[in-house]
């Protein structure tokens, strides 16, 4: 937490240089088909108060009874985030008035949480990586949602969210800066989607972070920090901590102070701003839930859960290196998805995996990009873009058809290998049929000959118009091979 | 321990009970009475004991990831004061 400022992080005052430190509260909804204490269904988007029971609405005598599901997703989670599972952890009760939590209290943990410290490894851009330290991971309810533009004078309030699962993920203030920030909770989506234990569709408010943010001079002890509730979207997350750090740095330079306060990011304006009047000072009176035993396991349960894990994305990425020799760059572009490395591991299975690498990340999400398409949506199967590679290795097409050849398979779909065939696209490997046009290239351009002799870049030209009469289908290694032999140089 | 009459003003509102000023030091007086009363406990030295949250030694229950409940709105909004569409209705709680 006190290790050197890095220059490149710190924020130029009028007055010097200030560093910006940050700690996340990440809330990621569990992957679960019912409530965390209830059986009503999780899903998104029903008829208003459909997927509410009577433990949901908090009608009087209504008992939590713990869906077992959630709890493991707790300990996966855990488990991926390298951290210490508590075999005893207890719910509490966070009390506090609000009409979209019919209980008056919310349940959660707050002394014993399931999850204790943990690690995240983030990989910035720039190749530094940096190492977020993870306080601590609680399961909790979610409340349900408040509408209020729809009536002048009154609140509308659908209960269908109340109760659904969500793991509070706390991280240590080990961030520096609003890129560091975006990039941890791209990690933590990774991760999470990798596991199953959370989609990270931030759009269905899936995963959502309050962002604590406070300035101070290099090396100097934490300075008054507030806290951003309730940010939506990786890019707002970033938005908001740009702000926030120069609003604190334009008062601590015009020699105010920092109130400890909780704020709102309004991604319109690109700005916070205070959240007046919400319950003065927080006082959430936490105690244990009396309705709830305390959650206890041992150890043999935490260890088939971990037996059964999936292979997450850091060590993935570490096995593209090692095996498939990739960058590390790129071996964590692949990985960021496990479906787009599921289907790179398809294509370079058995192949060159550095052009399988290349042919992916260049042509394959470029496309996908450009198209805003999922890889999932991806017209272009696995096995068509293998077959692809195939026919460039064993000389049938030039990797210059090839693009064509995918752009024909992108567009009209069918069989690359089929396409080919129909299409005459196969490559000229016949010398004869090669020399055939260098000849009448030659004997057509007596000029350019006699240039050439003493100019070699003239060849490049004619390798073009020898690539050009034969629509790119002739191997250009060979053509140069023949021309040089031709014009003796 | 005991509690002055802010503290009783306070722990009202937290709960949003209406307290009148004139009720404030009678409900002052009754709160520690009954801290007092707990207060006792202190008295026993706990030091090393397990806080005991059952008397009989169970394990919590767990209920499978199925859906078993809802689809039922208007007995969860039966009760409601005011409703709408389905949804509950409240006075507005944004300015």
């Amino acid at each position: 937490m006190n290790a050197p400022a890095k220059t490149s992080k710190l924020i130029k005052g009028a007055s010097g240089d200030w560093e910006v430190v940050i700690g996340l509260e990440v809330h990621a909804q569990v992957s679960s088909k019912a409530k965390l204490f209830s059986g009503a269904s999780t899903e998104f988007g029903g008829e208003p108060n459909s997927h509410v029971s009577l433990v949901d609405a908090a009608m009087p005598g209504m008992l939590p009874v713990i869906n077992e599901e959630c709890v493991k997703q707790a300990i996966r989670t855990g488990l991926g985030l390298k951290a210490r599972i508590n075999l005893k952890s207890v719910f509490d009760r966070k009390n506090y008035f609000y009409p979209d939590l019919p209980q008056g209290y919310q349940i959660s943990q707050y002394k014993s949480p399931i999850v204790g410290e943990g690690e995240a490894m983030v990989d910035m851009p720039g190749g530094e990586t940096v190492h977020v330290g993870i306080e601590r991971l609680h399961l909790e309810q979610d409340a349900g949602k408040s509408l209020h533009d729809q009536h002048p004078s009154m609140s509308f309030v659908d209960l269908n969210r109340s109760g659904v699962a969500l793991m509070e993920i706390v991280s240590k203030p080990d961030l520096r800066s609003a890129d560091d920030a975006k990039a941890y909770v791209g990690k933590l989506r990774t991760i999470l989607r990798y596991l199953g234990t959370c989609d990270g569709d931030m759009e269905k408010g899936s995963l959502r972070a309050d962002v604590n943010v406070s300035v101070r001079r290099p090396g100097e002890p934490l300075g008054t920090r507030c806290e951003i509730k309730n940010v939506n979207s990786i890019r707002f997350i970033g938005q908001a901590i740009e702000h926030e750090a120069r609003r604190q740095i334009g008062i601590l330079e015009d020699g105010g102070k920092i109130d400890q306060e909780t704020r709102l990011f309004d991604p319109g304006k690109g700005e916070t701003r205070s959240m007046r009047n919400k319950e003065e000072a927080h006082d959430y009176r936490y105690f244990p839930d009396p309705d709830l035993l305390p959650l206890e396991f041992d150890q043999a349960y935490v260890d088939e859960l971990k037996a059964h894990l999936p292979e997450l994305p850091d060590e993935k990425k570490a096995r593209f290196v090692r095996d498939f020799g990739l960058s590390a760059y790129d071996a964590g572009v692949l990985v960021s998805e496990r479906a787009t490395a599921d289907y790179f591991e398809a294509v370079a299975k058995g192949r060159d995996a550095k052009l399988a690498a290349n042919w992916v990340i260049n042509e394959l999400f470029g496309r996908l990009n450009k198209e805003g398409k999922d890889i999932a949506a991806s017209p272009i199967t696995a096995e068509r873009l293998a077959a692809i590679l195939d026919l460039i290795a064993e000389g049938t097409i030039s990797g210059k058809i090839a693009k064509d050849l995918f752009e024909i398979c992108w567009s009209e779909g069918g069989d690359p290998r089929a396409i080919v065939e129909a299409r005459g696209l196969k490559q000229v490997t016949d010398t004869g049929a090669i020399a055939k046009v260098v000849d009448e290239i030659v004997a057509a351009n007596p000029e350019k000959v006699a240039q050439a002799k003493t100019n070699e870049k003239l060849l490049g030209w004619f390798v073009g118009q020898v690539m050009k009469s034969s629509g790119g289908k002739v191997n250009p290694q060979a053509v140069n091979d023949l021309l040089r032999k031709k014009l003796g140089i | 321990m005991s509690v002055d009459a802010d503290t009783v003003r306070r722990i009202a509102h937290l709960a949003r009970i209406a307290v009148a000023d004139d009720e404030v030091e009678h409900l002052r007086g009754e709160i520690n009475a009954i801290l007092a009363f707990v207060e006792q406990l202190s008295e026993v030295n706990v030091e090393g004991v397990e806080p005991m949250t059952s008397v009989m030694p169970m394990t919590m229950k767990k209920r499978a990831d199925a859906v078993t409940d809802g689809g039922n709105a208007d007995a969860v909004l039966r009760n409601a004061p005011a409703t709408q569409d389905h949804f509950f209705l409240v006075p507005k709680v944004v300015e």
